[in-house]
């Protein structure tokens, strides 16, 4: 497709869903969002950029191969399970950690929660690119 | 309510075998998804229905106020979701694929792996 | 043979099973004291303490005596085979297997929990096929490989079956604790099931009639599997299962009778048979069946003398038996052939092994003063100790060991005295690695004859206490113990032998004139799985058309079957009331989905079917806004999109649908339109009903204060059930792979 419009329009438009895939993910574990609503988001922005402009500008704009993205996210995912045994914990069991906590405010969570939702996140980026790249190279 | 959904994913059943059975890769690839639309609703449908009421906690307290949706179903049926949509990809890639290679969808005419003189 | 080869022999696949094996057996015998003292060593370790299945390991008198037996004939042949299959291009392969099995048999007696037991009974199964298959180039070796596998096999399948009634019945699988418990399987009613299935599992893994015909066939193993596995150990293990549940299983006259008639039946035919053979290995193949059978016997009493018949003869056999197997071994590597005719007058060119030959043939006729005299003097005690019918039993006792008598002249005199044969390589003596087997197993046959009392107090008393659960039971090994009853009976065994090796010619050309005219149990073995296999490609064709919608009509078909027929058979149907209560908006929404799932069946257009899913898709999507499921709203609606997206990457390039399809496809629609019906019934039952919210309910607690987080679908999906997300994505990833590498492949045939 040669649109102008359209190719402006993806630039655009594939900054704003990934801007706002990473709000969601980020929001999602107190409010309607997460990993795989996220990686959906971030995925759907990229697939219109390759209708728009072609997949090998979508892979070059993405910069990572998709399936090194997905590996890389069910790693996280898997770490953030892991991490809990260095604890003593059983497998998977969320680990937390708040930084500059008050006696009112809780401050900044950081939790391996958090990782393993990224991993989630990256695993359906990953995983959905990687089909719909190579589809549409094969058609 | 919950009645008309009972009807409604009945129907998405014998819609899906239908087109299941047809003998056609894409029609087969329509039924998938329906199918796999109508196990999701099944899921979400045996949790229970709250209207108006998301599983959410608000702000400040410790759980949910009142009776809000069942939580688990929806667990669930999210991560069907995406499972069922990394399946059907799947299944239209291979069937994309059979078609580069056979020429046909027609799946009586798929005989490769199970030739007719076998019978 | 050259220096340098014979130094090639010493490699580490040859011979670090032999240091194992002598390990194993040193570290054994330091078990002898303690256990002759009357104790007994055990070790537990927890290994699926859920199920009650421990790694629970127990010696005794009687898994000493296997222990010692497996690991000591194991060393010996071991060494032997290191020389046998040396620069063999499998030899590695070959010591690793032979290495497998010995552990799988010591763990076999060694278990004290049932289901450790039948682990390890499966495994030297496994080791048996795969030993016996070892020359798989040749057809014969593969049909006997996969013959022993399947008999047994089954066998297996029927202890296992035995150990779960055993574990209901008794509540515990350990052994030990069953022991203490005399008459809990007897009295049971499910005794008989019990009983029958432990025979069964016992008489096909020792090769009892009638399911004795693996065990001639298993001959096309290399000979020191032969003389390891089929007849010194594992064909001991159905013995040695028989011994081991005797305190448990014993007494009945089931048990008295079966194993009796059994064991008769099966040592009388297998002394017959062996007689008829002219291959040595094969004669002594149906002399170890001959052996097994005894075994069976003495075990089916419950006297001292029988069972210490019994224990005696197990050790008497196991070495003059693998003495004489590797024996044949050299022979045949020696002359390369084991036809009995071919061969004599060996002993000038084969001093050694013709001396190993005929101490473990003295042994095997049982003169005095072997180790074989005081077993046949105990087994005819033994058989005279059977109150019943002592004259028939004896009868078959007194017919079997002559004929015994006769085959131990026939495989080890013949061969090795007399005037020079014609084989087809001039004799050569086999080389030390290979004699040292023989010698000392033979050997030690003529030493615990002379010197009963080493082994009676250390291993047989302890034995025989083990298997009758009583102490003071097992009755002395003596040489000489006056003129009796068994004493006459030996005489009259050594001047029936003596007639019967005199008559052997004619003797066996009658038989094989009989079995040339008789159907044998081999031969039906082969219809038998012809005609499974009949059954397997009639029901193949049957079921596997090779056409997809076939599959999945039955696939369907059986699906309704089961659920209407369940609803029907179990008289559940129970419909609610319908009560119309929907409002408006909703119904809006209703009709809009089913008007798309419409337009996708009934279209003949691609697009319309893709504009059809998508109403149905966020139809549904709105329907879980309606219903307070925001996550998995929004999670369909992006899904919707990308389906779409896919198609249109992918269907639109594909062709279009036929117009008309085969028609109206009445059964097709019939069945879609039962199993929706059927659906919809379960789904209205299923909501007339209380929900259960009782994790929901943990859920909704535990979110904010444990896992602090609000949105409780998301908490579940990244916390609570973490390791269940991480799968799912994991799915996710592995069909992204798969669609990866069908794409990225190289079609075959490009179509334009």
């Amino acid at each position: 497709m040669n649109s102008i419009i359209l190719i402006a329009g993806a630039r655009l438009l594939v900054v704003l869903m990934l801007v706002f895939s990473l709000f969601m993910l980020i929001r999602g574990h107190n409010e309607p969002g997460g990993g795989f609503i996220g990686g959906l988001l971030a995925a759907i922005g990229f697939v219109v950029y390759a209708i728009a402009c072609g997949t090998r500008d979508a892979r070059r704009a993405l910069r990572f191969r998709p399936s090194s993205i997905a590996g890389t996210g069910l790693g996280l995912a898997l770490l953030a399970g892991v991490m809990a045994a260095i604890w003593g914990d059983t497998l998977f069991t969320g680990q937390w950690l708040f930084l500059g906590a008050t006696e009112t405010d809780k401050g900044w969570p950081l939790s391996t929660v958090l990782l393993f939702d990224i991993g989630v996140y990256l695993v359906v980026l990953g995983a959905i690119l990687s089909i719909v790249f190579s589809l549409e190279e094969a058609v | 309510m919950e009645q008309l959904l009972s009807v409604l994913i009945g129907a998405l059943v014998a819609g899906s075998v239908f087109l299941m059975l047809a003998g056609h890769l894409l029609r087969f690839l329509f039924g998938l998804i329906l199918l796999s639309n109508a196990a999701n609703l099944t899921i979400f449908l045996a949790g229970g229905l709250t209207p108006g009421a998301p599983p959410l906690i608000s702000e400040g307290a410790e759980g949910p106020t009142g009776t809000v949706a069942n939580a688990l179903p929806q667990a669930l049926v999210l991560t069907a979701i995406v499972i069922g949509f990394g399946l059907f990809a799947f299944a239209l890639i291979l069937a994309f694929r059979a078609y580069q290679t056979l020429g046909t969808l027609d799946t009586d005419a798929m005989r490769v792996a199970e030739p007719e003189e076998a019978q | 043979m050259t220096s340098s080869f014979s130094r090639s022999w010493l490699s580490l696949a040859g011979l670090l099973p032999v240091a194992i094996a002598t390990t194993l057996f040193i570290l054994f015998l330091q078990a002898v004291p303690v256990i002759a003292a009357g104790r007994t060593l055990r070790q537990v370790w927890q290994w699926v303490p859920g199920l009650g299945v421990d790694l629970s390991f127990v010696i005794d008198g009687l898994s000493l005596t296997f222990a010692l037996l497996i690991s000591g004939i194991g060393a010996l042949v071991m060494l032997y085979s290191a020389r046998y299959l040396a620069g063999h291009v499998h030899q590695a392969r070959f010591s690793l297997l032979l290495t497998s099995f010995m552990l799988a048999m010591l763990g076999l007696v060694l278990s004290d929990n049932l289901l450790t037991l039948f682990v390890f009974w499966e495994l030297t199964t496994i080791t048996s096929y795969l030993l016996i298959g070892f020359d798989h180039s040749a057809k014969k070796a593969r049909r006997s490989a996969l013959q022993a596998l399947l008999v047994t096999g089954v066998g297996g399948l029927a202890l296992l079956a035995a150990i779960i009634l055993i574990g209901t019945t008794a509540g515990t699988f350990e052994l030990s604790e069953l022991r203490a418990m005399p008459a809990i399987l007897t009295g049971s009613t499910l005794y008989l099931p019990i009983l029958v299935l432990v025979l069964l599992a016992a008489f096909t893994k020792s090769a009892q009639m009638p399911f004795h015909f693996w065990l001639p066939n298993a001959m096309a193993a290399p000979t020191p599997v032969s003389a390891y596995l089929h007849s010194a150990t594992m064909v001991k293990a159905g013995i040695y299962l028989l011994a081991r549940m005797h305190p448990s299983l014993s007494g009945t006259d089931v048990w008295l009778w079966t194993l009796t008639i059994a064991g008769a039946v099966t040592t009388v035919f297998a002394s017959i048979m062996a007689v008829r053979q002219t291959d040595l290995k094969l004669a002594l193949a149906y002399t170890t069946l001959m052996a097994l059978g005894a075994l069976t016997l003495l075990l089916g009493n419950s006297t001292g003398y029988a069972i210490t018949a019994a224990v005696t003869f197990l050790i008497v056999h196991s070495l003059y038996k693998a003495a004489l197997f590797l024996v044949i071994g050299i022979v045949d590597h020696g002359t390369g052939t084991r036809e009995v005719d071919r061969l004599s007058g060996l002993v000038r060119a084969m001093p050694v092994t013709a001396a190993a030959a005929a101490v473990a043939a003295l042994s095997m006729a049982g003169f005095p003063p072997f180790l074989g005299f005081i077993g046949k003097e105990l087994k005819y005690a033994g058989a005279l100790a059977v109150a019943s019918e002592p004259v028939l039993v004896a009868g078959a006792v007194l017919l079997s060991s002559a004929l015994m008598f006769a085959v131990a002249g026939i495989v080890a005199l013949r061969p090795f005295w007399g005037k020079a044969g014609d084989p087809p390589k001039p004799p050569k003596e086999g080389p030390w690695a290979m004699l040292l087997g023989p010698v000392v197993l033979a050997g030690l046959g003529a030493f615990f004859g002379i010197m009963p009392s080493v082994i009676a107090t250390t291993l047989v008393n302890p034995t025989v206490t083990a298997i009758l659960a009583e102490p003071g039971e097992a009755k002395p090994l003596l040489l000489w113990a006056g003129i009796n009853l068994p004493l006459l009976l030996s005489i009259a065994t050594f001047v029936l032998g003596a007639f019967l090796y005199a008559l052997h010619r004619p003797l066996r050309r009658g038989l094989i004139w009989i079995t040339q005219r008789t159907p044998s149990l081999d031969g039906g073995w082969d219809g038998f799985l012809a005609g499974v296999m009949a059954v397997c490609r009639w029901q193949t064709q049957l079921l596997q058309t090779g056409i997809l919608r076939r599959y999945l009509f039955l696939t369907f078909a059986t699906a309704f079957v089961a659920m209407a027929g369940t609803l029907v058979a179990k008289d559940a149907i129970d419909l609610p009331n319908l009560v119309p209560d929907v409002l408006p908006k909703h119904g809006m929404l209703f009709v809009l989905i089913f008007l798309g799932l419409a337009l996708t069946v009934i279209t003949q257009s691609r697009i319309a079917a893709i504009a059809g899913l998508g109403v149905v898709g966020i139809g549904i999507a709105m329907l879980f806004i309606l219903f307070s499921a925001p996550d998995v709203a929004i999670t369909q609606l992006l899904v919707e999109t990308l389906i779409v997206v896919l198609f249109a990457a992918a269907a639109l390039r594909l062709p279009h649908l036929p117009r008309g399809g085969s028609g109206w496809r009445f059964w097709d629609a019939m069945l879609a339109l039962g199993l929706g019906v059927t659906t919809t019934a379960i789904l209205l039952m299923v909501t007339a009903s209380p929900v259960d919210r009782e994790l929901t309910g943990f859920f909704e607690g535990a979110s904010w204060p444990e896992a602090f987080g609000r949105n409780i679908v998301n908490v579940i999906l990244v916390d609570f059930r973490a390791l269940d997300t991480f799968g799912e994505i994991a799915v996710v990833l592995v069909a992204a792979i798969g669609a990866y590498a069908l794409l990225k492949g190289t079609p075959e045939r490009q179509k334009k």
